[in-house]
């Protein structure tokens, strides 16, 4: 079996310590049951009408399949990646005599569900700390706030955090981020409005090295992908990293609202292009949106869901489980 | 803005474009064009279903317009049905009949509300009005401030307030939206524009407190604030704002992105509330009404055609044109004369600069739109002359025109030579061209358009 872990699943034979194991499985299934919880609530709609769609069929006919197919499109998921996914649930139903209703739904999770694990890769802390992520996105869907709580989230699993605040554009976003830090008690470097932020990270990641800070989380400003200048800085932030620190950005999260629809694709691409984006962080799951989008990155840019945002508070941000993901989706 | 779904629909016109007539099938196959278009496009997918259906509907069984193709007519009738959708005419900004008026932001979190609170303060200001901006986010960290030093940054007046001991919540909120109202009134401020945190549609809690802020209030507009980059979802939160708030208007954010900003044809659809704004950009300036009639143009990549082909239904004779393309293609060719009603008809529709202006910018036409600002009008009046000094037998049989016959005409059309000389080449090529079309059999582009691209080279 498999261990939801920070940084993707980890297979039983990769060499863990017993103790940790079942702290993570523990911590796993606590999660699991809150994200099913939260994305459950959201999803009885969605659910209702896959039953509607599904209890009656003895056969899978085309109509089915064109329910299931409306079903995915709402959720974001797209029309190519919902295309593809519903071509091999045919043929898959076909091959297998699949005809009850249940069955071709449980069909269609694992069809999702296998996209989504897919992509899951295995994240190591670097040999020599500290570990630098840097946090990107368009405006306004919660790079601030998410790297508050994951700097909780880091603090609380007994590694030193260290945030930066390399959001300079925005009004007030340096003073929010300010405010996360004295929640959670992680100390923060930062410059002032308007100020270079790669300066600000260069600062940052000298004062982690003083202090030997195992997790630097870096705040960037939002951006749209289309602006080549603002892009540009983001690779020159990498570049930073790097230089001072060995394989610096370890990892770097673009964060997605659950809300965004098919444009989601093209900021997985672009952010991927500038500032090789390792990993999704899927915000505001709490609400009516379904984030089907993160579907279809996976299955298009093989980019893994890491952590999902559910909520305003430090502690609404779950590492992604893929299972309880899409048992919210269908259940 | 919406170059995506500008070159899908382009894409499904062409194909169209290519048939003689509308039948059910090649309509169909048109329609599942747009469909995806429209859903790549984040269209919701009922907005989607609907819309495809009024399109048939009004498609098939149409009479044919004298002066266009059945495929132009398709092309006509979706025009109109965006627009329709979004609504003819753009909307206008309500006051209260007692100063202040309150505006209301409403939306998500991240949707942008404080940025395009500061923006719409900036726009008011420069319309003469004196803004005062409240922010009521007594929950996110730092929203305030963000208020603050946007408020700064434009120079508005802004009510701080002073939260002291008060917990964030409902009735914090609510003292704060009273005491800037008043002192809005005691500043001579004639609009006041309340920031409120962002907030989902199913949170009851603090959906609750968006009606009590309305109740107190009594705002005369409620802006849903959605950002162009929403999908699916957009319909059901901007539902759920609607059914609480009844809101006014719409403003759609980040529309300087690639996004295909379809949420806004769902919203509207769902609450009825006109777009007002579009927020194109981070400065504070960024901002601007929304135009139904433009963004549907550049959805399609139309350019202005429908104008331009409602010109051309009433001033052109389409028989003519046929007559026209007929002789062109096959035996003999065009003559001068051909050409000089041509180029009379194409002038009954306007200056060739805002004839190129009116086409599409992708396609075939890609690049007319930019040549537009290049087009010497004057040409077609000295071409025009040139032919006008011909005799008829000349215009007939354009290789009878010798040396001395070209001495006379640029004489009298007050040209020179060197200009009949380049006439008679072009023309002489241009007809080559179009017989060597016929005879290929190959889809002469026989469409008004492509003539007017065509006369446009003729014209230099």
């Amino acid at each position: 079996m498999a261990i939801q872990t920070l940084f993707g699943s980890l297979k039983d034979d990769e060499p863990r310590k017993p103790e940790q194991e079942e702290e993570a499985l523990e911590t796993s299934r606590g999660f699991f049951s809150r994200m099913k919880q939260a994305v459950t609530r959201t999803r009885e709609n969605l659910s209702a009408q896959l039953d509607q769609a599904l209890s009656f069929t003895r056969t899978v006919d085309e109509s089915d399949l064109e329910d299931l197919e409306a079903i995915l499109l709402t959720a974001d998921i797209g029309l190519s990646t919902t295309t593809e996914i519903i071509d091999r649930l045919r043929e898959r139903a076909k091959r297998e005599g699949i005809e009850s209703g249940a069955a071709l739904k449980d069909l269609l999770k694992q069809e999702i569900k296998s996209i989504l694990d897919d992509v899951q890769r295995v994240v190591r802390p670097p040999a020599t700390p500290p570990e630098v992520i840097l946090m990107v996105g368009v405006n306004g869907t919660g790079k601030t706030t998410t790297s508050g709580k994951l700097a909780a989230f880091f603090q609380s699993q007994n590694r030193s955090t260290l945030l930066c605040a390399a959001d300079t554009f925005r009004a007030a976003a340096i003073e929010q981020l300010e405010v996360w830090s004295q929640r959670s008690g992680v100390p923060i470097v930062k410059t002032r409005q308007g100020g270079d932020p790669s300066a600000a990270l260069f600062d940052a990641l000298d004062a982690a090295k003083k202090r030997e800070t195992q997790v630097v989380l870096v705040d960037t400003a939002g951006r749209l992908h289309t602006k080549a200048g603002l892009m540009a800085e983001l690779d020159k932030m990498r570049r930073i990293a790097q230089k001072f620190v060995a394989g610096a950005p370890h990892q770097v999260f673009l964060v997605i609202d659950a809300t965004t629809g098919q444009n989601g694709l093209q900021q997985a691409r672009l952010f991927t292009e500038s500032a090789g984006v390792t990993g999704i962080v899927l915000t505001k799951l709490d609400g009516t949106a379904k984030g089907g989008i993160v579907v279809a990155i996976a299955h298009e840019l093989k980019l893994p869901v890491v952590f999902c945002g559910i909520g305003e508070k430090m502690e609404d941000l779950l590492q992604f489980d893929s299972a309880a993901f899409v048992e919210g989706l269908f259940s | 803005m919406f170059e995506n779904l500008q070159e899908k629909l382009q894409r499904a016109f062409k194909n169209l474009r290519g048939q003689g007539t509308i039948s059910e099938e090649n309509i169909t196959e048109a329609l599942r064009e747009i469909r995806l278009a429209l859903l790549e496009s984040d269209v919701n997918l009922n907005v989607t279903k609907d819309l495809i259906e009024h399109i048939r509907e009004k498609a098939i069984g149409q009479q044919v317009a004298t002066a266009l193709s059945p495929t132009e007519q398709v092309i006509k009738i979706i025009h109109g049905e965006l627009v329709e959708l979004l609504g003819r005419d753009t909307a206008r900004f309500k006051f209260a009949s007692q100063p202040p008026s309150v505006i209301l932001m409403a939306g998500l979190q991240g949707s942008g509300k404080t940025t395009t609170t500061g923006k719409l303060a900036q726009w008011l200001k420069k319309g003469g009005h004196r803004p005062m901006l409240v922010s009521v986010d007594v929950y996110r960290p730092a929203a305030r401030e963000q208020l603050a030093v946007v408020a700064k940054s434009i120079g508005t007046q802004l009510y701080t307030g002073n939260i002291g001991a008060d917990e964030a919540g409902t009735p914090l909120v609510l003292r704060l939206a009273k005491e800037a109202k008043r002192d809005a009134a005691n500043f001579g401020c004639d609009i006041l524009l309340v920031d409120t945190a962002g907030r989902l549609g199913i949170d009851e809690e603090l959906m609750g407190e968006m009606s009590e802020l309305k109740k107190l209030l009594n705002p005369s507009e409620i802006l849903f604030v959605a950002d162009a980059m929403t999908g699916q979802d957009a319909v059901n939160s901007a539902k759920a704002f609607h059914d609480r708030l009844g809101i006014t208007g719409v403003v759609l954010t980040k529309m300087d992105g690639d996004a295909r900003g379809g949420a806004a044809l769902s919203i509207r659809q769902v609450t009825g509330a006109p777009v007002k704004f579009i927020g194109t950009g981070e400065k504070p300036d960024a901002f601007e009404p929304f135009h139904p009639d433009r963004i549907v143009s550049r959805i399609m990549g139309l350019g202005d055609i429908a104008t331009l082909l409602e010109r051309a239904e009433e001033k052109l004779d389409r028989g003519k044109a046929e007559a026209f393309a007929k002789k062109a293609l096959a035996g003999d060719g065009f003559s001068l004369e051909d050409f000089r009603d041509q180029l009379r008809q194409i002038k009954k529709l306007g200056s060739m600069q805002s004839i190129l202006k009116m086409l599409p910018s992708v396609g075939p036409f890609q690049g007319l739109q930019a040549a537009a600002g290049q087009v010497d009008e004057s040409q077609f009046t000295r071409v025009e002359a040139i032919i006008n000094s011909m005799t008829a037998k000349e215009r007939l049989n354009h290789e009878i025109i010798s040396g001395s016959r070209r001495k006379r005409i640029a004489a009298g059309s007050g040209t020179s030579v060197q200009e009949v000389n380049n006439l008679l080449r072009q023309y002489a090529q241009m007809r080559k061209m179009f017989k060597g079309m016929g005879a290929g059999g190959g889809k002469m582009q026989r469409r008004l358009m492509s003539q007017m691209g065509n006369m446009g080279r003729f014209g230099r």
